[in-house]
């Protein structure tokens, strides 16, 4: 493979920010995700990931470094564009879901876009069926399960057609085919995908591709069951699997 | 999970008033009720014809009587209120029971509760024939400004959820103890209401900053508000046209 002539779907160069009360959150990030990839970044609480997420749609700006998505740069004249690509399904859904019904909703990002009529219609409609959800588009968003909700809030930025999937937490809060269902459209959805979560048997599941971050740097890129299966590596940075889980063993 | 309060005003059916565009029926219910406001209170007759009107439009409605009386409660604590002016009010009084009643409160009594009634029962008949988010619609397609509708639609949407995470934390404060009967017990529930506005000021952030991540840039677009056909127009007007010709009935009785 040609990696480093194609055009990653996410390059961040030396990436430092400070909250504007002097907390530093990133010291230096650099990481590189291919198109098509699914990538999971793990790291204890308070490490950054959130943080980082936020850069990569433009929500935070970066104090130095630089982010591209797709080649665009993150800054900006390209902020509109940048929202295009980089979709974000944020930890809570209740956050993201604000519209009377769940089709309102779903139209409410490419509706941003400029799209209307028939054209918005088949957006939303894509967008649901694609996590199963097309049956519930004329309820409200507090009549659905939680699995639903989140199902949904995944609806609201494919509607938009993103070139990166960016999923805060998926798993939070899931009961446990809640969480398989989400992992079999995210799987079916075949798009470049940057999992953050402490779910760490969900990041063996879902990515080939793991990076830890802790204390706003990248402190190891690999192969999700290696790094899983480091032991010196999960103690260092408050990462632990849960009790009778071993990636050694754990299924393909 | 959310038992959904706000929707459950609304009764299923499929009545003609069921399907009838929302901006027909809210225009309706506040012309209705503006006829009932301005009707003189000395026209006993005027505010029986308007209790038949509503009667008949339950019925259209395909509305158990019975839930419209039953919702009918809600104006209970104004009506409290309402009983205290012929106690209060000056002037001329009358002995009613033993009791020295004021006339001037007893037509202000009777003048709310009249009124106030037939107010809160229309409103019952919109709320159960359109569900809320329809109501928005509506009121978008009555002009009202698109800030205005988008406000009330963020109230509809979290209103639920900050009720529910109040019971959160009285069931919370009382799994702790807390048996608050007397006033200066309330200082718990002030500090939770407190970090209830803080956590729901936080929410809104991060709502907003999920709408900007969707590409908001401070305009909203307006959704499936359809124009409403000119028979709805026609079939929705009769109902206030009808107040209207009471309410004139009524002034010129009055005078």
């Amino acid at each position: 493979m040609g990696v480093g002539h194609v055009t990653p779907a996410i390059e961040v160069r030396g990436l430092a920010f400070a909250y504007p009360d002097g907390r530093q959150a990133l010291f230096g990030v650099d990481l590189r995700v291919e198109q098509g990839e699914r990538v999971a970044l793990l790291g204890p609480n308070g490490a950054g990931k959130t943080t980082l997420a936020l850069h990569l749609n433009g929500i935070l700006t970066a104090g130095t470094g630089s982010i591209h998505v797709s080649g665009v740069p993150v800054v900006k004249e390209h902020l509109r564009d940048v929202r295009r690509r980089v979709g974000i399904v944020f930890q809570d859904p209740d956050d993201q879901l604000f519209m009377p019904t769940v089709g309102q909703d779903v139209a409410f990002g490419p509706a941003n876009l400029g799209l209307r009529g028939d054209a918005l219609a088949a957006r939303v409609r894509q967008a649901l069926d694609a996590v199963g959800m097309a049956e519930v588009a004329d309820r409200a968003p507090h009549h659905l399960s939680f699995g639903q909700r989140r199902r949904v809030a995944v609806a609201t930025v494919l509607a938009m057609e993103p070139d990166v999937l960016v999923l805060d937490e998926p798993t939070s809060n899931l009961d446990p085919v809640a969480r398989r269902e989400l992992a079999d459209v995210l799987r079916s959805l075949a798009l470049t995908t940057l999992v953050i979560t402490h779910d760490l048997p969900y990041a063996l599941e879902l990515c080939p591709r793991s990076l830890v971050i802790d204390g706003g740097r990248i402190v190891a890129d690999g192969a999700t069951r290696d790094l899983l299966a480091d032991d010196d590596l999960m103690a260092a940075h408050r990462l632990e699997l849960p009790y009778g889980f071993d990636p050694r063993v754990a299924p393909r | 999970m959310g038992a959904g309060h706000v929707h459950a005003l609304f009764v299923h059916g499929d009545s003609r008033l069921h399907r009838m565009a929302p901006q027909c029926k809210v225009a309706a219910t506040f012309l209705f009720v503006l006829a009932v406001v301005s009707t003189p209170r000395e026209a006993f007759w005027a505010f029986g014809a308007y209790a038949v009107v509503l009667a008949t439009v339950t019925v259209v409605a395909g509305l158990p009587p019975a839930t419209v009386a039953r919702r009918l409660v809600i104006e209970a604590p104004f009506l409290a209120f309402a009983l205290f002016l012929p106690l209060v009010s000056q002037g001329p009084r009358v002995d009613v029971a033993g009791l020295s009643l004021s006339v001037d409160g007893l037509w202000g009594a009777w003048n709310i509760l009249a009124k106030g009634t037939l107010g809160v029962a229309t409103t019952i008949i919109l709320a159960a024939t359109t569900p809320v988010p329809e109501i928005l619609h509506g009121l978008e397609r009555l002009r009202l400004p698109r800030v205005v509708t988008a406000i009330t639609g963020f109230m509809v949407r979290y209103l639920d959820l900050t009720v529910e995470e109040a019971r959160r934390m009285a069931i919370a404060r009382q799994s702790r103890g807390h048996d608050p009967r007397w006033l200066w017990q309330a200082r718990a529930v002030g500090a939770s209401a407190g970090t209830l506005f803080i956590r729901s000021f936080e929410r809104g952030e991060r709502v907003h900053l999920a709408m900007v991540s969707r590409g908001y840039d401070g305009t909203l677009a307006s959704f499936g508000a359809t124009p409403a056909l000119r028979h709805e127009w026609a079939w929705a007007l009769t109902v206030p046209a009808a107040a209207a010709a009471i309410s004139l009935a009524a002034w010129g009785w009055a005078t």
